[in-house]
């Protein structure tokens, strides 16, 4: 097997091992619906976690996602009310989405800031605005939004395959083919795999950060808008400490926090892992919801520590050939 | 050949006492918003030594407070098919989707507490909660009785915006307001907290030149006298001698103030809630449909002479 694919290898084994003890453990839980539930109920996390996934390779971090999340479901409520279609508010968003991601992005180039704490700032500001906007949760009340939760494709046995979810595996597949089948995707990896060489080989330094973190803004912004159609309404609180969950999902993933390695399919199964833990945790339903944190914990200082490893014999091969 | 129907013959066996244990019990699952402050905590303890009494299998969720984590316990309710779902929701809104899943799957709903948005109110079965109004009004009538109808009032809101609050206030008001000589002076929010009615009070000891002329405190909730208890002592005052101090929840620190005289009254906002949830869960689950939208669990004011 090739070296890139041990990480996810690794990551699909957790998630068919969790998905298998929950089937021994508890009755109904081997079920699509189960699985349906899984993806539809998690969507709006990996679809932010995708753009996390481009930002954590090109050797970034993104922490205001959680609050780009709330920030796009009580503005969209708040457009809504005033008589917008919800489709053209959540075009509004994702633009918005792209627009501050972009602007970010070029502030993190321009001023050479460390990205963790412009994101910080913004974790702060978007959050803040939620707040500015309403207080309480606002509801969004439209056919549309009813037709789109009630759409759904039905799957073998009970299960069924949710608008939110078809959304999230679409936004995967682009996700992908940005990745792995276009010239900005090659230039995130070798931006994170050492910035100065990059810049050596002719990758234009700037506009690949302005572009990382507009499409980081895009992705986040989408799960804001799957979030916000997903529960119909919004809520100023929501998605406080998605930014967290959405980095863990990353590096269950596969993806290495120090960039340049990493794939964006990962990132689905890293999400799903998380979301599996809290399903089996709410099958029992007699342990507490801290276990989740912990069990993810875990899980999370194992992958980090086998990605070490990895790493270590990878340099040992290297300085050995060099 | 033999050995292969030796093993079909015991899977089937273990499937049969597994169904048959699992049938035997009611499963519910409960949906609980965290463990913020004392009541909730005390609450969710409540519903599952409550649920061992009765029997029931309980499926507790603890949702940390999030939306995102308490539909998705919800689901898993629904996908593991409990008998019942008790949700006591982190936000009114985002309910009408997963609820129709459960009734699609057949499954009741009930909820405890709060309050749901929905546009089809037959997407649950009933709420059963204590009545804030209901709360405002003991303490207004408490407070009516012991001041012989003659009173000005200060009041520590809570948070502003929140049921409580709002239901509270207006339900001590309805009744404050059969007095011509009751009245509200000075009114502010405490956000519920300790600290925040300590400094409401503050505000107000000096707005009024040392509470002259003022009554009776009425507060929200028990934190925010208990912290108006203090400011009023470091200004030199006698809570509960010079002023009346009537508030409501009834939490342990406030059993002790009674106690020592520092407060008057306080009205129960009961945790132990189980005993008034659950057998309108079995006894729906056992035939009995029809059920008011709104269940009340009483309150009840408690005063010195009950903790003595």
């Amino acid at each position: 097997m090739k070296e890139r694919y041990i990480p996810i290898a690794g990551t699909i084994f957790v998630f068919i091992a969790l998905f298998l003890t929950g089937g021994a453990l508890y009755k109904h839980f081997l079920s699509t619906l189960v699985l349906g539930d899984l993806l539809a109920d998690n969507a709006f996390i990996i679809i932010a976690a995708i753009g996390t996934t481009f930002v954590i390779i090109s050797g970034g971090i993104d922490l205001s996602i959680g609050s780009m999340i709330g920030f796009v479901g009580v503005v969209m409520a708040g457009l809504v009310g005033h008589g917008w279609h919800p489709l053209a508010a959540a075009a509004a968003m994702i633009a918005f989405g792209v627009l501050y991601g972009g602007i970010v992005g070029w502030i993190i180039d321009i001023c050479d800031i460390q990205p963790f704490i412009i994101t910080l700032a913004g974790l702060f500001l978007l959050r803040g605005s939620c707040f500015m906007v309403s207080l309480d949760s606002v509801p969004i009340k439209h056919s549309f939004v009813d037709a789109f939760s009630a759409w759904r494709i039905p799957l073998p046995g009970s299960g069924f395959l949710t608008s939110s979810a078809i959304v999230m595996l679409l936004a995967l597949l682009a996700g992908v083919v940005i990745a792995h089948f276009t010239r900005f995707g090659t230039n995130v990896y070798a931006l994170g795999g050492d910035r100065t060489s990059a810049a050596l080989m002719g990758v234009p330094i700037r506009r690949t950060t302005v572009m990382i973190y507009a499409l980081g803004g895009f992705y986040s912004a989408l799960g804001g808008v799957i979030y916000a159609l997903y529960t119909a309404s919004g809520y100023p609180l929501a998605g406080s400490g998605v930014e967290l969950d959405a980095i863990a999902a990353v590096v269950l993933g596969g993806t290495l926090l120090t960039g340049g390695v990493g794939l964006v399919v990962g990132t689905l199964f890293g999400g799903l892992i998380s979301g599996l833990i809290a399903t089996i945790i709410d099958f029992d339903g007699t342990l507490t919801s801290a276990w989740a944190r912990v069990v993810v914990g875990l899980l999370l200082f194992l992958f980090i520590l086998a990605q070490r490893t990895l790493i270590g014999t990878r340099n040992a091969l290297r300085q050995s050939i060099g | 050949m033999r050995s292969r129907n030796w093993l079909s013959g015991i899977v089937l066996g273990a499937g049969m006492v597994f169904a048959a244990s699992a049938a035997s019990a009611v499963t519910i699952g409960f949906s609980q918003v965290g463990d913020e402050g004392d009541w909730r905590p005390a609450f969710s303890k409540d519903m599952q030594d409550e649920a061992k009494k009765e029997g029931i299998d309980l499926k507790f969720a603890d949702a940390q407070g999030k939306e995102e984590n308490q539909l998705k316990a919800v689901r898993a309710f629904i996908a593991q098919r409990v008998d019942a779902i008790i949700i006591a929701p982190v936000v009114v809104t985002g309910w009408d989707q997963v609820l129709k899943e459960a009734k699609a799957a057949n499954i009741p709903v009930f909820l405890a507490d709060r309050d749901v948005d929905v546009a089809d109110k037959s997407l649950y079965v009933t709420r059963i909660s204590a009545d804030f109004n209901l709360e405002g009004r003991l303490a207004g009538a408490w407070l009516a009785a012991a001041s012989k109808g003659r009173c000005n009032i200060v009041e520590l809101q809570g948070t502003t915006g929140s049921a409580p609050a709002i239901e509270r206030k207006k339900g001590f008001e309805s009744v404050i307001a059969l007095f011509p000589d009751m009245k509200i002076v000075k009114s502010q929010s405490g956000d519920f907290t300790t600290d925040g009615g300590k400094k409401v009070m503050e505000a107000f000891i000096k707005a009024t030149d040392g509470l002259k002329g003022i009554c009776a405190s009425f507060a929200h909730n028990d934190n925010m006298q208990l912290g108006a208890i203090q400011a009023m002592k470091e200004a030199g005052l006698h809570p509960g001698k010079d002023v009346l101090m009537v508030s409501v929840d009834y939490v342990p620190a406030m059993v002790t103030e009674l106690k020592a005289g520092d407060a008057n009254a306080s009205v129960e906002l009961r945790s132990a809630i189980g005993k008034y949830i659950y057998p309108v869960v079995l006894e729906y689950l056992k035939g009995k449909k029809d059920w008011p939208k709104w269940v009340k669990i009483p309150s009840d004011v408690h005063t010195a002479a009950d903790v003595k």
